[in-house]
């Protein structure tokens, strides 16, 4: 079972409610995937409108727990000032630390990330920080206090998979007993389900499931790949082989010549 | 006095943060704040108080990935 910060999650699957053609798509495709973690966010609220009111309404009757992100912040100081108000907001000490260092790649800026995480981590936040797979870094992070790590499979948005697999097992193996949620760039459920056959303990994604031509049953595929990958990687997968080995036995086949 | 709200500027009439948020229509919703840029907790609204052209900003939950 995946657990972060001593707190059980129903699935190892973190979805995000953006992008999603409607409220009542984003609330069935939650309901189909089955989804352990929803993540949001916090936007300029209008007194007239209150858009945010009617958002949270929604979000808070689906029973899923919240993971507040930091997105679009480009400093350390916007970072963690967010996260402060998505506390009181929330009511969450979690928080998905992203701190921005580049428009076109949003390659996470992993100094001002470390800077924020201790910041916030003796403020007592949970930090999720988006990082990417760089074991100095990552070491960084657990001193400044994270007990999750969140490095990136690709981009975010593109959809792309995990583009570095090396990076991500060498991760993997450096830090054993650190949770770790692969984060961002996951396209497909078989992207998914590779993340947690590595032993990754949980992957978030949001546009693969909300910009499918069908988001409902796109949400329900990444459940089950999800789970899928998170049995196989328990089941302790074969080594693979350079070299063909026979899985029909030879022994007391016909002779036929 | 005029402060800039959200980055838009508007006159308000009281000086604490409450009263601004009740007079811009915040009432009872569920919003976090920050004055020029530091978090303002909603236990320390009232005993907040705005000065002429000070940046406020009143956020509230909204999708995110």
């Amino acid at each position: 079972m995946a657990r972060f910060y001593g707190q059980d999650l129903g699935s190892a699957l973190m979805l995000g409610t953006a992008l999603y053609p409607s409220p009542a798509i984003m609330a069935d495709a939650f309901r189909a995937s089955g989804a352990g973690v929803a993540t949001v966010s916090l936007r300029r609220e209008n007194g007239a409108s209150r858009a945010g009111q009617d958002f949270w309404s929604l979000v808070s009757n689906m029973g899923v727990p919240v993971l507040p992100n930091t997105a679009g912040c480009h400093t350390v100081k916007e970072a963690v000032t967010t996260a402060q108000m998505a506390r009181e907001v929330f009511d969450t000490p979690w928080v998905k630390l992203e701190v921005i260092g580049h428009t076109d790649t949003l390659q996470p800026d992993v100094f001002g990330l470390v800077e924020a995480a201790k910041i916030l981590c003796a403020e007592g936040f949970k930090v999720f920080p988006y990082t990417t797979e760089d074991l100095i870094v990552a070491e960084r992070l657990l001193g400044a206090g994270c007990e999750v790590l969140m490095p990136w499979g690709a981009p975010i948005g593109s959809g792309l998979g995990l583009t570095n697999i090396q990076g991500l097992r060498t991760m993997r193996a450096q830090f054993p007993d650190v949770p770790m949620v692969i984060d961002a760039g996951i396209g497909l459920p078989s992207h998914a389900a590779q993340a947690m056959e590595m032993g990754f303990d949980a992957v978030l994604l949001n546009t693969a499931v909300a910009r499918a031509g069908d988001p409902v049953a796109m949400a329900r595929a990444f459940g089950k790949a999800v789970e899928a990958g998170r049995a196989a990687y328990l089941a302790d997968p074969m080594e693979p082989s350079d070299m063909a080995s026979p899985s029909t036995p030879l022994i007391g086949k016909a002779f036929l010549e | 006095m005029k402060i800039i709200l959200n980055g838009e500027q508007r006159d308000v009439e009281t000086a604490t943060l409450s009263g601004v948020l009740d007079q811009l229509g915040f009432g009872t919703a569920k919003v976090a704040t920050a004055l020029n840029g530091n978090f303002v907790p909603a236990s320390a609204r009232s005993e907040t108080f705005l000065t002429e052209g000070d940046r406020l900003e009143v956020v509230a939950p909204m999708q995110g990935g």
